[in-house]
């Protein structure tokens, strides 16, 4: 393992040090409630002050942020914003242990803010209830001292690391996906940024999202008490950060590797001669489209809903295939438009049960595992284009008496 | 010379398999190893051109030369949270 930099306080704006000195001493109740803080040589008065002093924003009230925001309100840090704009769904309870079965159809902020509450009434909530962009990103994380990444899409990751690069906040970096997490520490003082390590966003359709891949409930319980324990970790000024390494940690094996990742000279945002010094468009810069449905601009390969909605209706409608899993299948599909399903997995095992000759038109729930069914079929000679946005797309502007699992 | 290349997660899935071994010739670089994988057309053609990878438990760039026995750590990008 190669020296871990050593953090330095950010450049502008006070250190938590320097506001510890005139933050309020601890109230009896406080000393109370954090006296196992208070006696490791770590924390201890001092250190329980500066928690208390200290600014963290937290972007995304999910399945990391969850265990960030339970476990720094728990430890006592005083202020913590939450930026957010989705409401509580019942899909997402099997992780997002902020929530509770009875705050389905409230928002997530509404719902973190009471739980915090509950959890340690002397930390203040600063809710953000909207989605961060790069209009607002500066200016919602300019008041903080550290930023933790709770979220769960690349454009916003992106962001959030170039934000923090410009602003000299650290950057929490947490990630889940399946049964793998990621973790790191990025742009503080002499070490690396996001960047450094993912230089460019993956090819859309390569890395699934947790919709469309699964993740193991536990582990954004596991990466995101990680990314809690850094974020504390930096408010002291104690141990080893996370800071020039990235863990990745494999549940399925019940591994740990850790990488060694150093500063990238030549990097765009954090190098010695940065090329961006602002913020970008990084839907553009993920290959996104802005909304879901919308044409990219690759008819050949691509129709959205409203096409398919005419086409099936047409004199020559193409083939719907239906590549989602049985279970979700099972819970709503195309059939009654002719739609035939053959599970991604084993799709290239069965194409003689596609017929020759016919346009065929990929579905899946939102479109990822689609498109990389279209694009495998198209390798072996098939005409297929793939329906973008899938069935979510379908059930809220087509069909709304289809159910999507 | 021989090098190990290591997919984990998301492009152990798309390449269908963990670790693949790969000769290639004496100066070769990251870059070049990746473009000899890709050659091999599908699965291996979804590897990206540019991937972050881990030589011997260090991140490095595309244009960083490989030695024998050397292992090379795929490190796919995970988004999810």
């Amino acid at each position: 393992m190669s020296p871990t930099p050593r953090v330095n306080p950010p450049k502008d704006g006070p250190t938590p040090s320097a506001r510890a000195s005139d933050a309020r001493s601890l109230t009896r109740d406080e000393v109370l409630r954090y006296a196992r803080h208070l006696v490791l040589p770590e924390v201890g008065e001092q250190g329980q002050q500066l928690l208390k002093a200290a600014r963290v924003l937290l972007v995304g009230a999910g399945g990391l942020g969850s265990p960030v925001a339970l476990y720094l309100a728990a430890a006592g840090v005083g202020t913590l914003g939450i930026v957010d704009d989705d409401t509580v769904e019942a899909n997402n309870l099997q992780r997002q242990i902020l929530h509770g079965t009875s705050d389905i159809g409230r928002s997530k902020l509404a719902s973190a803010a009471a739980r915090i509450g509950e959890v340690n009434p002397h930390v203040v909530v600063e809710p953000h209830p909207v989605r961060l962009t790069s209009a607002n990103a500066l200016k919602i994380v300019g008041p903080y001292d550290l930023v933790v990444d709770g979220t769960d899409n690349f454009p916003t990751r992106y962001l959030v690391n170039d934000a923090c690069v410009l602003l000299n906040k650290p950057y929490v970096y947490g990630a889940v996906l399946r049964w793998e997490g990621q973790v790191a520490l990025f742009a503080v003082p002499g070490g690396p940024c996001y960047r450094c390590l993912f230089r460019e966003p993956p090819p859309t359709g390569l890395v699934a999202s947790c919709a469309e891949g699964g993740v193991l409930g536990v582990l954004p319980g596991i990466v995101g008490s990680i990314q809690a324990v850094e974020a504390i970790k930096w408010i002291l000024g104690a141990g080893d950060l996370l800071s020039g390494r990235l863990l990745i940690m494999d549940a399925l094996e019940l591994s740990f590797r850790e990488v060694v990742v150093s500063r990238d000279q030549s990097c765009p945002v954090c190098g010695d001669n940065p090329t961006q010094t602002g913020l970008i468009d990084y839907d553009v810069f993920c290959g996104v489209d802005a909304h879901v449905g919308s044409p990219s601009g690759n008819d050949a390969f691509e129709l959205d809903v409203r096409d398919l909605a005419r086409e099936i209706t047409g004199d020559l409608p193409p083939l719907l295939l239906d590549v989602r899993d049985l279970w979700e299948w099972d819970a709503g599909n195309l059939a009654d438009r002719g739609a035939l399903h053959i599970p991604l997995a084993e799709l290239m095992d069965r194409t003689d049960e596609l017929p020759e000759g016919t346009a065929i038109v990929t579905y899946c729930r939102t479109g990822d595992r689609s498109a990389d069914a279209a694009e495998r079929l198209r390798s072996a000679g098939f005409a297929v284009r793939n329906l973008l946005g899938g069935l979510e797309a379908w059930a809220r502007e087509v069909d709304s008496s289809v159910s999507v699992a | 010379m021989q090098v190990r290349s290591l997919f984990f997660a998301a492009y152990r899935d798309a390449m269908g398999t963990g670790t693949l071994d790969v000769d290639l010739p004496e100066g070769a670089t990251v870059g070049d190893l990746v473009s000899s994988i890709r050659s091999r057309g599908a699965p291996f053609n979804r590897l990206p051109k540019a991937p972050a990878v881990a030589i011997n438990h260090e991140v490095m760039r595309g244009d960083a030369r490989l030695t024998e026995g050397d292992e090379i750590a795929f490190l796919p990008p995970v988004a999810g949270g």
